[in-house]
């Protein structure tokens, strides 16, 4: 078996917007795109699944084309070896669940007793036996989401490609959902592209994250990889690090002109910055001693964040910082209050902003 | 609930159910049972039925593709097309009769050449009420059901070629069935209106019992001599008309 | 034969009238009829002459015989011979005002040359026409509506104003409308006859029996002994003709008057049978007229001669 049994650059112009993402899966691997909405990761995933045409690059599976322009090499969506979970899972409805799932194995020429044994099979893999005769609309969400993977995973796909699969449910059903789909993915000996734009269900279900960032892959790597170092605020806002871009020059990492954060680490040259916002410190006055990175700042915005308070504090740099309740009442921090901020330099992370 | 809109509520009700009335307090009662059982009407309420019917097949048969092709396709005119589809609404349907006779009449653009090819005619056959009955009421089959198709959820039709199915097998299998209610309604509204044609019918078709001359056409003429007797064969469409689309209103009602 | 239908063939009978007076007396001897005359033929022979009688007479013991069937419907009604003459005596004098003539759909052309003659005989008097299908008209009448003079294309529709009460004074057939066999500009088929209708392969429209002229055509095919079957029994005459316009059938039964405005796309062949199947076309005044002088005078001039010139070219023939 290849070691990528999916290989793409997926090119798609639409108007000003540009997607160009290369993508690479293993057999096994579960590879979750992850990025804001309006990133191009739903038109990316049209595009695998031959719902949306490249303008340039190639898909390729198990080394056939699948879409190639240059070439004009072209596989339409019916005839591609893929699983697709839609976010609103587009379970058709006026079918049972059964029929749902019998559908896919029906078109790929398998005889329909044979391919409603083959449903049942699968309804019971996601145990929903009880519900194999229930339409569309007598499920509940989680219900329907089971059965939409159960169908995209009947036809044994190369490729598995899920749509935001658990965005469309509650907190509650979606901690389980989350859990049991892990274990679907893992038994999935195809490969998995996974859309979403929840850093907690890639960080669940992926093996590898590509970050996409208006059209293009911005970071990439394991979960802790990504979560360690981040690269752009919109990674390190989802992993919840301040991150800062700057000038190293030993221990210390110019990231304003106003302001050079020291760091424990020593490097030169472009770098980041990362640290916790509980790393932050905020005191009435300046403090003095231990702390190397002090600032003024000034408070915009008190909100509540787990058991502790998030403030939100501009100045040279903006930067979160938890503190307890009880601090945060001692301060008085309201908006516009000014506070002086306190990093210890241990509490820092600097790494290259290159390779 | 406002006033405002349920009096012209009951007056639009009053206004579509009183001339109803008046055919009903008219109808001669007595001799109701004797008229009915004339042959002449029931043969003219067969013809009617069995053409609407055969009518709204053929609609359906051409209707639904053409719906599709404006709901789903992309081409420039479209809007052009739509306008031209809906052209038999607006057209008096004596021009329509005549229209067709043009066409396809003995010396006809298609007529002539079917004629001597297939030794077919269609003026004065029943196969001509058909397409009377047909032309006049295809809008209104093809305007439901690209209405429906509209408001389908295409999604659906890519999951479905994400699961291998074909275009067609998704027509069949996931289209068709998404938007049946539409489907059923625009049928509804077809068959009522082939089955109450007269105007394209009478200038297409002509006027022969048995053959050519549907209820509608036996009414009117029945008018010419003899009011009671066009109330009793009126009264007999409607009943039978009535009857069918309650009848199939309840059975999709409970299956949709 | 139900009672109805006899009614109804006795009523279509009522319109032929005083055709056969008309003819013996000529044209212009219309108004000196009056149903003086006609009463002292009425009553008694009624009794015996019953409708399916009628089609069994010859065509002017026929005629007599209708006659006198109007004659004891008048005196029924109660029609005074005075409103007769008053009629007759119209052509004299001058009328002024608005006259509002209802006539059939067949004479929208010779009636408004008539109208505009009679305007310019009658300084100050406005003809108004109002057309439409006999029945439909006949229906308005009895309905109320303001009118003064009906000029029916079928003497049923004047039995209806009749039994009204509507009409002012006997009805007087103006003109009579025969049928001729239409076929395509040029006959193609050769068409001589009725007989030539039912030769393999030609089509034939009829108007239903329903309406005047397919009354009138079953009439002239019985009494040339065809058997035809035609392809379409049309609604009216302009129905029939429009498939013979449009080469949908090989012939049609119309009027002589039809075929003549359509003489672009159809010519007309004059069969004999034709002569047992008239139409006759009665005029009344009406008892309701808004202008009752103007009334009676109109429908003295329609049997004036120049009128009547009109008509004939037209296609129709006198009385």
């Amino acid at each position: 078996m290849s070691d990528r049994l999916l290989d793409a650059r997926l090119v798609v112009d639409r108007g000003v917007f540009r997607l160009d993402v290369p993508l690479r899966v293993a057999p096994g691997e579960v590879v979750a795109l992850l990025g804001p909405n309006g990133a191009g990761k739903t038109t990316a995933l049209r595009a695998l699944a031959g719902l949306h045409p490249l303008t340039d690059g190639h898909v390729t599976l198990d080394d056939v084309d699948l879409d190639r322009p240059a070439t004009g090499g072209w596989v339409p969506t019916e005839r591609r070896s893929i699983g697709v979970v839609f976010q609103d899972y587009l379970l058709f409805p006026h079918l049972s669940a059964l029929d749902n799932v019998a559908f896919g194995p029906r078109q790929h020429g398998v005889e329909r007793r044979a391919a409603r044994a083959t449903a049942r099979d699968w309804l019971g893999r996601v145990g929903l036996d009880a519900q194999a005769q229930r339409r569309p609309r007598q499920l509940s969400g989680g219900q329907a989401q089971r059965v939409a993977l159960a169908r995209a995973l009947a036809v044994a796909p190369s490729l598995l490609l899920l749509d935001e699969p658990l965005a469309a449910l509650d907190a509650r059903t979606r901690l389980d959902t989350r859990a049991e789909l892990h274990r679907h993915l893992s038994a999935h000996a195809g490969a998995t592209v996974l859309v979403t734009h929840d850093p907690l269900d890639a960080l669940a279900l992926a093996d590898r994250l590509v970050i996409v960032e208006g059209g293009r892959v911005v970071q990439e790597g394991d979960g802790p990889s990504v979560t360690a170092r981040p690269r752009t605020d919109y990674v390190a806002r989802l992993v919840g690090l301040n991150l800062y871009r700057g000038h190293a020059d030993g221990h210390g990492v110019r990231v304003s002109p106003e302001l050079t954060l020291t760091v424990a680490d020593r490097l030169d040259g472009e770098a980041f910055v990362a640290f916790r916002p509980a790393a932050v410190a905020l005191h009435p006055a300046r403090p003095e001693g231990s702390p190397r990175n002090t600032w003024a700042g000034t408070v915009a915005g008190v909100q509540r964040h787990g058991d502790n308070v998030r403030v939100q504090l501009d100045g040279p740099i903006g930067v979160a910082a938890d503190v307890t309740p009880a601090a945060a009442a001692q301060l008085r921090l309201i908006p516009g209050q000014r506070v002086w901020v306190a990093v210890k330099a241990t509490e820092t992370h600097a790494y290259p902003a290159t390779g | 609930m406002p006033a405002a809109l349920l009096i012209p509520a009951g007056l639009g009700l009053l206004f579509i159910v009183l001339p109803l009335a008046g055919l009903l307090i008219r109808a001669p009662w007595t001799t109701l049972p004797q008229r009915l059982t004339e042959p002449g009407a029931l043969t003219a309420l067969r013809l009617s039925v069995q053409t609407a019917t055969l009518a709204t097949a053929l609609c359906l048969l051409l209707g639904v593709p053409l719906a599709w092709v404006l709901a789903r396709v992309e081409f420039p005119g479209r809007r052009l097309v739509r306008a031209l589809v809906t052209v038999p609404l607006v057209l008096p349907p004596v021009v329509g009769g005549v229209a067709l006779l043009l066409v396809f009449g003995r010396r006809g653009l298609l007529g002539g050449w079917l004629d001597s090819t297939f030794g077919v005619t269609l003026p004065f056959t029943t196969t001509g009420v058909v397409l009377a009955e047909a032309f006049v009421a295809m809008p209104f089959l093809v305007i439901a059901v690209e209405g429906a198709l509209r408001a389908a959820d295409h999604r659906f039709e890519e999951a479905a070629a994400t699961l291998g199915a074909s275009r067609w097998t998704t027509f069949t299998h996931v289209t068709l069935p998404l938007v049946a209610p539409g489907l059923a309604a625009g049928a509804v509204l077809c068959w009522a209106r082939a089955l109450g044609e007269f105007g394209a019918t009478i200038t297409f078709a002509g006027n022969y019992p048995g053959r050519t001359q549907t209820m509608p056409l036996a009414v009117y003429l029945a008018l010419e001599t003899d009011l009671e007797s066009a109330i009793v064969l009126s009264l007999v469409l409607l009943v039978v008309s009535v009857g069918i689309l309650v009848a199939l209103r309840d059975r999709w009602m409970t299956t949709a | 034969m139900s009672a109805r239908a006899v009614g109804r063939m006795s009523a279509r009978a009522v319109g032929q009238v005083n055709t056969p007076a008309v003819g013996r007396m000529g044209a212009p001897a219309v108004g000196r009829m009056g149903a003086p005359t006609v009463g002292r033929m009425g009553a008694p022979t009624v009794g015996r002459m019953g409708a399916p009688a009628v089609g069994q007479m010859n065509a002017r013991s026929r005629r007599t015989a209708v006659a006198v069937l109007v004659a004891a419907g008048l005196a029924v009604t109660g029609c005074g011979a005075g409103d007769g003459r008053a009629t007759g005596s119209g052509g004299d004098g001058r009328v002024t005002g608005p006259v509002t003539v209802f006539a059939a759909a067949s004479l929208t052309e010779s009636f408004t040359r008539i109208g505009k003659d009679f305007e310019a005989a009658n300084p100050g008097s406005r003809v108004t026409l109002n057309v439409a299908g006999s029945s439909a008209l006949a229906n308005q009448i009895t309905q109320g509506a303001p009118a003064d003079v009906f000029a029916s294309a079928a003497p049923t529709n004047m039995t209806t104003v009749i039994e009204a009460g509507a009409a002012d004074g006997t009805p007087s057939v103006f003109a009579r409308n025969q049928l001729v066999i239409a076929v395509p500009r040029g006959n193609p088929k050769a068409v001589a006859g009725l007989a030539d209708l039912t030769g393999p392969g030609v089509k034939v429209a009829l108007c239903a029996s329903q309406v005047p002229c397919g009354s009138a055509a079953r009439t002239a095919l019985d009494a040339a002994g065809v058997a035809l079957t035609p392809v379409t029994l049309e609604r009216d005459v302009k129905g029939a003709l429009a498939k013979v316009k449009l080469g949908e059938v090989d012939a049609a039964l119309v009027y002589r008057t039809d075929t003549r405005a359509a003489s672009a796309d159809v010519t007309g062949v004059e069969f004999p049978e034709s002569a047992r199947a008239v139409n006759d076309y009665p005029i009344v005044a009406l008892k309701d007229a808004p202008n009752p002088d103007g009334a009676r005078a109109f429908v003295a001039y329609v049997s004036s001669a120049p009128a009547q010139a009109v008509l004939a070219e037209a296609g129709f023939q006198a009385p």
